[in-house]
């Protein structure tokens, strides 16, 4: 029996170091690294900046998470590279308590910005942010930067998704022919509540006699369950669909198969299925980065609420000419999706929440 | 107010949906019930699902013979059960803890070596839909039975399969014997720890199976942790089914066609809140598990280990 617990143990110790390999992200790895690199490269004066990211998914879901990491990239780049800016990640922290001893561990170790990417980890964000008052804190999507809790160093987002919805949703209405449009959701809240929402008011405005079934899974990760909406939706009609949350990665592959046209949200999903993906409507990260950073910099740690919308450029439209919709038709969606841009930027169009 | 779910295309879609949804269920839970009928719980299941999942995709990504991918997945899943068997028979761990610290394995592996290898989901071409000439083309029937991939045909014809071997041979027999009397089974010359070994391999074998009927079969994609707690409701499908294989398809069926039903309620626009509809499966089997257990009979040397006395 000995021998048994021993090995039982030696087999718990690899499976948690299996998985602790497997959640901070190759790519992203340089946590030591970066800190050499910097050192070497003498380019910008003094430290990097160092900013710690928590996903509840990867860095590679076409979604969520995916958007925020290739924010933080390309801000990287643009600050000019690891000397500069030094990035860890930790994914799969979809259960709290993880993600709250992964906050703290950051802001331990002297990160300047610790971004925790999701609505759930508010408790133990504020919990880690009374302790350290000299790190800044980010998460969303929220609007509570946690002044009432006497709290100035968190800085809070939240994507307005119902104009990006609102856009995808004009775009969807010209295209589908039946004149019924599906849309695969998570849980019937936070950003991707608010993109369904915009989405269902730009089909209405554009053909308001098309059907939107609207499925909610109760998941963010179950992509057999989204697969499986996914053909019911095409079973009952729909010639067109959309949806939100990393789980979408099997719905797409369902209307890949089943040759159904799909509209991406949070990150480009076209790289899944460039046939059927017409546009994304993309969140881009990059400008509150900045802001954040900038006032970071500037000693005011946090007390901001940033939301992403298409005036400030925290949405964008992105379109594949790639896809099989025939070109007359794209120039005509594109035409539409920007009147309709427009009316959201001038006010004209307020969609609904 | 429901009258939308009494029409031809609600209710075939919802049976087509519901099997589909089946499929790795029958595989995991099926295999998983000869594991416990010769007394070994394996909790692993949910890390062998991924780990098939993931090795039967990478074949299919890297060869695209989707045949290949699901014996591959076959294969990995045989040497996960083979694994947990050396770690449950010979070695005697608690069953349940080295269930868990598989299934942390597994996850974690499969994670590590979608990142290392793939890196971003990409689709495969794995099976198609099996088109059956004339039987197809049936109306109403030819949707039911006959449009679906390989992997779900397979899942079905598993349960008479497993019914036979269970009931009708000695293998099955000697399977039961060392479930529920592994001393009188002993002293008769059945080998214990060699018939739990057989068993606990083939339920890691049809685990590998069953994710790979969703990576390579179903949804054609692999994306990490995609089972989403499946491993865990195909082990609690087993104690639904009574150990039996039609109980267990049983169990997979109301699961799943509950699942399904779910999900055309809410593309029909049923007025049901969809908050309630998810927990629908789950509730619905915990109501018939409370309602039937008085009758279910667990082996009765599940979960113990056998040591031979002196």
């Amino acid at each position: 029996m000995r021998k048994l617990s021993l090995f039982m143990g030696l087999l718990v110790v690899v499976a948690m170091f299996i998985g602790a390999c497997a959640a901070p992200v190759a790519p992203a790895a340089p946590a030591t690294e970066a800190a050499e690199a910097a050192t070497e490269a003498a380019a910008p004066a003094g430290e990097p900046f160092k900013i710690a990211l928590i996903m509840p998914s990867t860095t590679t879901d076409y979604s969520w998470s995916q958007s925020i990491y290739d924010g933080l990239k390309a801000v990287q780049t643009e600050m000019g590279g690891e000397g500069a800016l030094e990035i860890a990640v930790s994914e799969n922290m979809f259960q709290v308590a993880d993600a709250g001893n992964a906050i703290r561990d950051y802001a331990t170790n002297g990160y300047d910005l610790v971004i925790a990417h999701g609505a759930q980890y508010g408790n133990p964000l504020f919990e880690v942010a009374k302790d350290f008052p000299e790190t800044s804190f980010a998460w969303g999507t929220t609007t509570n930067t946690g002044a009432d809790q006497g709290l100035a160093n968190v800085f809070a987002y939240e994507p307005a998704a119902q104009e990006g919805g609102y856009l995808n949703g004009v775009a969807a209405a010209l295209l589908s022919d039946k004149n019924v449009i599906g849309v695969v959701g998570p849980v019937e809240a936070g950003d991707a509540k608010l993109y369904i929402n915009g989405f269902v008011a730009g089909v209405k405005a554009t053909e308001p006699d098309t059907a939107v079934n609207v499925t909610y899974t109760g998941q963010f990760g179950d992509t057999a369950l989204a697969a499986e909406a996914a053909n019911t939706q095409i079973e009952a009609g729909a010639d067109v669909l959309t949806g939100s949350a990393q789980q979408v990665v099997g719905a797409i592959q369902t209307a890949k198969d089943k040759g159904v046209y799909w509209f991406g949200s949070q990150s480009d999903q076209a790289p899944l299925a460039t046939d059927i993906v017409v546009t994304s409507v993309v969140y881009d990260w990059t400008k509150v980065i900045k802001d954040m950073i900038e006032s970071h910099n500037a000693g005011t740690l946090g007390g901001k609420v940033f939301t992403m919308t298409l005036n400030d450029g925290g949405q964008t439209m992105v379109y594949n000419d790639q896809s099989t919709v025939p070109a007359e038709k794209m120039a005509e969606i594109k035409t539409a999706v920007e009147a309709a841009a427009k009316g959201i930027q001038d006010g004209s169009i307020v969609p609904a929440k | 107010m429901f009258e939308q779910l009494f029409t031809v295309t609600a209710i075939v879609g919802i049976i087509h949906s519901g099997i589909r949804l089946a499929t790795p269920y029958l595989f995991a839970s099926l295999g998983e019930m000869f594991a416990q009928r010769s007394g070994v719980v394996n909790l692993g299941v949910e890390g062998i699902m991924l780990m098939g999942a993931f090795s039967g995709y990478y074949v299919v990504l890297i060869t695209g013979n989707p045949w290949l991918g699901l014996l591959v997945a076959l294969i990995v899943g045989a040497l996960l059960g083979l694994l947990m068997a050396v770690i449950s028979v010979t070695m005697q761990a608690e069953q349940g803890i080295s269930g868990i610290g598989l299934t942390l394995f597994g996850v974690g592996l499969s994670s590590l070596l979608f990142k290392v290898l793939v890196g971003s989901p990409t689709g495969v071409s794995g099976f198609q839909p099996v088109e059956i000439p004339v039987l197809s083309s049936i109306p109403i029937i030819g949707d039911l039975f006959f449009d679906y991939e390989i992997p779900t045909y397979i899942a079905f014809l598993l349960v008479p399969i497993s019914l036979y071997v269970l009931m009708r041979t000695t293998l099955g027999l000697k399977i039961r014997a060392v479930g529920q009397n592994p001393q009188a089974a002993d002293s008769l010359g059945v080998s214990v720890p060699r018939v739990r070994y057989a068993t606990v391999i083939f339920g890691g074998a049809m685990a590998g199976v069953a994710g790979a009927s969703l990576s390579i079969g179903i949804i054609d994609i692999f994306q990490e942790n995609m089972t989403n707690g499946m491993g865990f409701i195909a082990v609690a499908l087993v104690y639904f089914g009574g150990w039996r294989p039609l109980g267990v398809l049983a169990g997979a069926l109301l699961f799943s066609m509950v699942n399904s039903l779910q999900l055309w309620a809410q593309v029909l626009n049923l007025p049901i809140s969809p908050d309630f509809a998810v927990m629908l499966p789950y509730i619905l089997t915990i109501v018939v598990l409370a309602l039937t257990a008085r009758q279910i009979r667990q082996p009765a040397a599940l979960t113990k280990p056998y040591e031979r006395g002196d």
